[in-house]
């Protein structure tokens, strides 16, 4: 497979950064992604260029550390997978692949596709977690009954990878899909009633300062979810964040 | 609850948008239920038009609906925009590539634009009609009969003579018509029973005590403004160009409630497998009849 890639370059977080053109062959389709950009790679090292730097670790779409904006899509235009699974037969022989990174105020690009994803982690230390006593006589957390229903979607929640998807397609690069999975998946369950007022209230006041946008229901986010998050986790953080509102002290 | 948290944060910001976008659909049903007056024709439509238009200006209870609607539709044009703006900023270099028709729709990526081609429909429309109804510009509700009348008897003959004389009456508040003007048959003047003060409100010419009031011709207004020639009053010699940006308009907001209905609900967290649905389904409903309802009537008053 022949093809012709414009990838955005940009050789660190000051520099101004721009598309450059690369044309690629012997390319298969039974390749990832990544893979194919690991060809490219090395094309680019044999000629003694500077490799194009992308994030990725597992491979096998659970780390959530890989990205790119693949011809206008996050991850692609493959449904529910990340670019480490997206396969190259989704591509024809001749095209042009635009590869761009994630594209937001709040993810500032550090080199090429790489971007800093630091402000999702902050979020999380504003909120995501529940204080569990650790001093010997901790409950285990079997031991309380959660219904079935609430367990399952707790645990869709819980299925986000972090990976940025739902802020790099969002027309307003905003992080409601991202906070939304994360304040139900605590939300739903026991363990997370206690701190439930304090955190919803902490992490969307954390989102607003790191730059995201502002959610206007579009539903792209949980289009190009590669882990199918719902948008009913939206409105569960929306419930959510008004009980806090009106509520919290 | 701190002040920041109700006006800053942006789900609150949002949830001023999905309450005062919600009631400003209630407000679309009102406006549209008293504009179906519209297409009634004749004496009695006009009538039943320009009483609704007196009730709408003066009973206490629309009146603070009014002002709720002023305050919904300032307070979400200038959040929308707010978001807009800080939208715009989250995102400051654009995607090369960017195939945002493969996630969703584009009436829910443009809402910020379609917003603002209605803010300039709302803003022209007031000047349009608003306005003459609130700080003049209108005239009295009057309309004119012809009646066979007695004008006096035939010297020669003895016999009393009677004449189709056309008299314009007043419709007073009260539901009266009031015999205001008539034209002479033997000197050929026009004479007048009542002065008209502050166009609506009708003194008596000899005891100069104000006598009743009347009803503003806001269905001639309209009539003449869609182009028809009505009550002696001249068409509005533009009225094409005003009925294409009516419509234009209504399409816009067919588009911007055929995203926006729906994601108010969604915004205020009322989301439930079995009602999302049912929602999202009135919602388009809603988006298509109540602005092609809208736009029919400047269609309808222009052809009949």
């Amino acid at each position: 497979m022949k093809l012709t890639l414009k990838i955005w370059r940009q050789n660190s977080a000051t520099d101004k950064g721009q598309m450059v053109t690369y044309p690629i062959d012997g390319i298969e389709g039974d390749m990832s992604f990544l893979e194919m950009m690991d060809v490219l790679n090395e094309e680019l090292i044999v000629k003694g260029e500077d490799p194009v730097a992308f994030d990725h670790d597992c491979r096998e779409g659970i780390c959530g550390m890989c990205s790119l904006f693949i011809n206008g899509e996050a991850h692609g235009p493959d449904r529910a997978v990340t670019t480490c699974q997206l396969h190259m037969r989704k591509f024809n022989d001749g095209d042009t692949i635009y590869i761009e990174p994630w594209r937001a105020k709040a993810f500032p690009v550090i080199k090429d596709l790489v971007v800093d994803r630091g402000a999702f982690d902050r979020i999380m230390a504003s909120g995501g977690f529940v204080s569990v006593n650790t001093s010997g006589n901790t409950v285990d957390a079997n031991a309380i009954p959660i219904s079935k229903i609430d367990a399952d979607k707790a645990f869709e929640a819980a299925t986000c990878i972090g990976c940025g998807a739902c802020v790099a397609t969002c027309v307003n690069a905003s992080a409601m899909l991202y906070v939304a999975a994360k304040v139900s998946q605590l939300a739903l369950l026991p363990q997370g009633k206690v701190e439930a007022k304090e955190r919803v209230l902490n992490m969307v006041k954390t989102m607003d300062e790191e730059g995201f946008g502002n959610c206007t229901n579009t539903g792209a986010c949980a289009v190009e979810c590669p882990k199918e998050i719902s948008l009913d986790n939206i409105a569960r953080m929306n419930r959510e964040y008004f009980k806090g509102m009106i509520s919290a002290e | 609850m701190s002040k920041s948290v109700l006006l800053k944060s942006s789900i609150a910001k949002k949830y001023w948008m999905a309450f005062t976008g919600l009631f400003l659909c209630l407000f679309l049903v009102g406006h549209l239920i008293g504009n179906l007056q519209l297409f009634a024709g004749g004496e009695e439509g006009r009538r039943a038009f320009n009483e609704y238009a007196y009730f709408m200006q003066h009973n206490p209870l629309i009146k603070v609906m009014s002002y709720v609607t002023y305050l919904s539709i300032l307070f979400h044009a200038i959040d929308g925009i707010l978001l807009a703006f800080q939208n715009k900023k989250a995102r400051p270099i654009q995607y090369a590539m960017d195939n945002a028709a493969s996630n969703s729709s584009s009436a829910s990526r443009k809402m910020a634009i379609l917003g603002s081609i209605i803010l300039i429909f709302i803003a022209t429309h007031m000047v349009n009609f608003w306005a003459k109804m609130h700080f003049g510009g209108l005239q009295l509700h009057t309309t004119t009969k012809t009646v066979n009348m007695p004008i006096g008897q035939n010297p020669q003959t003895g016999e009393y003579v009677n004449e189709d004389i056309e008299v314009s009456y007043i419709l007073s508040i009260k539901g009266e018509y009031l015999d205001h003007k008539y034209k002479n048959p033997k000197t050929g003047e026009t004479q007048e029973r009542y002065d008209i003060k502050h166009e609506t409100m009708v003194y008596d010419k000899s005891s100069k005590l104000k006598v009743s009031e009347g009803y503003k011709d806001l269905h001639t207004a309209v009539m003449t403004f869609f182009g028809k020639d009505a009550q002696g009053q001249k068409k509005n010699q533009y009225a094409l160009i005003a009925i294409l940006f009516y419509t234009l308009s209504m399409a816009v907001l067919s588009f911007h409630l055929l995203h926006g209905f729906a994601a108010a609900f969604q915004t205020l967290g009322l989301r439930h497998p079995r009602y999302t649905p049912l929602i999202k389904m009135f919602g388009i409903i809603f988006a298509i009849v109540v602005p092609a309802l809208f736009a029919l009537i400047p269609l309808y008053i222009f052809i009949s």
